[in-house]
């Protein structure tokens, strides 16, 4: 008995349905409670005014665009080497929630960008890393829309999930690299936010912790959905093989 | 491998078509840039290491499903990947190969249209030194996106799209370090890091190709 057998995909369906239930309710909870304690309950910044709240879902949503990418990366190995069909189902699941928490981090950063830098985009080290890493998700989501068989995709994205850690990680430093000194690093940098008094603290753990729950929550569902669509596939292709 | 590397030479070169075409391509962007920006030689002068490089790199792109294509649809490359010789050198013949006939020309070619785009005097002897230690890292990581998408139908646009996000890092080093040398300063530590990604893609890059290949094969 160990870890492993929870990967089995009947396993699998069964642990994960009471699971998802609990799990998208404390999401919500969480984030409602975050976003309105944040909202409403906390005084406005010095500096920055009113639009320094937009910070409870600038950085959780930026937090999980990164994890969310590192997920995959740890189950795209745990497919490689261990070959669970679930894995490679959940590597797949958890991207587009990768692409839309990059979307989101991106969008609500330039709407916070432009009234307190004057510009929507800046081709700041922090920015431009994150527009890169939106690049790689869509890649590796078109891989996968591009190859019919299943097991070659999951082979192949995986391959390319290595491969572009690496380069997404390289990539993030090299930009560093050419920081003109037109803007400082993103001032929402997780050490900063220490500085920052627990007025503003708490409410923001509880939305991280929100945004992971939810994340939990979607790569769950979505993962149930293609198992699902992976077994009505192989009930159709029975029925076919019947028919002939 | 010998053998292997003077075979894909002579279909590079005699088979027509991608030699060329690829420095045809380098010339006509390099020449359409002032068209689009206006012939101010000032503003040329300073992004002329920039266009270069994106030039050359797109020129790279251009002929890189070249480089299994053709052998994957005529089965050469299930012959290629039975033989002896292990897949991962194979990759890394087929990409120098492919340095050989892309990366190398167009190293070659830049200075000249460096001319064209008003590029500063210093800066050619950085640009030609930049374009030669970056470019076979382009070739050895376009080699992994021609493996990867080697089996599909309409690959190429989906290998573009998985390749250009990989020349990232490439690109910034090798046009920083071509930039610098533009303006006169030591572009010595870009340069180097460029060096790093070079080799670092030459030492790890040939067994992710041969393991996407050895998929598309199955």
């Amino acid at each position: 008995m160990s870890i492993w057998k929870y990967a089995n995909p009947l396993k699998f369906m069964g642990w994960t349905g009471p699971v998802v239930v609990p799990v998208s309710v404390l999401a919500a909870i969480c984030i409602l409670t975050g976003t309105i304690w944040g909202f409403f309950f906390t005084p406005d910044d010095y500096r920055m005014g009113a639009s320094v709240k937009i910070i409870y879902i600038h950085v959780p949503s930026a937090m999980m665009a990164i994890n969310a990418w590192a997920m995959m990366l740890v189950a795209s190995l745990i497919w490689l080497v261990r070959r669970h069909h679930v894995s490679a189902l959940a590597a797949r699941a958890a991207a587009p929630v990768g692409v839309v928490m990059t979307l989101i981090a991106l969008i609500t950063g330039a709407i916070w960008g432009q009234p307190m830098w004057g510009t929507w985009w800046a081709w700041d080290p922090r920015l431009t890393s994150f527009l890169i890493l939106l690049l790689f998700y869509i890649g590796y989501l078109a891989m996968w829309q591009a190859i019919e068989n299943p097991d070659t995709a999951a082979d192949l994205t995986s391959v390319l999930c290595l491969v572009g850690s690496v380069f997404a990680i390289l990539s993030r430093y090299a930009v560093n690299f050419w920081n003109q000194g037109l803007h400082q690093g993103a001032s929402l940098s997780l050490d900063a936010e220490e500085n920052v008094s627990d007025v503003f603290w708490q409410p923001l753990v509880l939305t991280i912790v929100g945004f992971v729950l939810l994340f939990v929550a979607l790569v769950l569902i979505r993962t149930r959905t293609e198992i699902r669509a992976r077994r009505l596939y192989a009930v159709s292709a029975r029925e076919r093989m019947n028919d002939a | 491998m010998i053998g292997l590397l003077k075979r894909d030479l002579h279909l590079a070169v005699r088979a027509g078509g991608g030699f060329g075409l690829g420095l045809a391509f380098f010339l006509i962007v390099t020449v359409l840039v002032p068209f689009g920006v206006g012939p101010d030689t000032v503003l040329l002068a300073r992004i002329a290491p920039g266009i270069l490089w994106i030039g050359a790199l797109l020129a790279c792109l251009l002929s890189l499903d070249r480089i299994f294509q053709l052998d994957f649809e005529d089965g050469s490359l299930d012959l290629l990947a039975t033989a002896p010789v292990p897949l991962e050198g194979v990759v890394a013949i087929k990409a120098l190969a492919h340095w050989l006939t892309t990366g190398l020309p167009l190293t070659l070619a830049a200075p000249v249209l460096g001319v064209l785009l008003n590029l500063p005097g210093p800066g050619f002897g950085w640009l030609l030194l930049s374009l030669a230690i970056g470019t076979p890292a382009l070739s050895m990581i376009g080699a992994f996106g021609a493996a990867l998408t080697v089996g599909l139908k309409r690959g190429g646009l989906l290998m573009s799209l998985l390749v250009l996000p990989l020349y990232v890092p490439s690109l910034i080093f090798g046009t920083e370090a071509a930039r610098r040398g533009a303006e006169g300063l030591a572009g010595g530590t870009p340069l180097l890091f460029a060096a790093g990604i070079t080799l670092g893609s030459l030492a790890v890059l040939p067994f992710a190709a041969a393991a996407a290949l050895r998929v598309n094969l199955r």
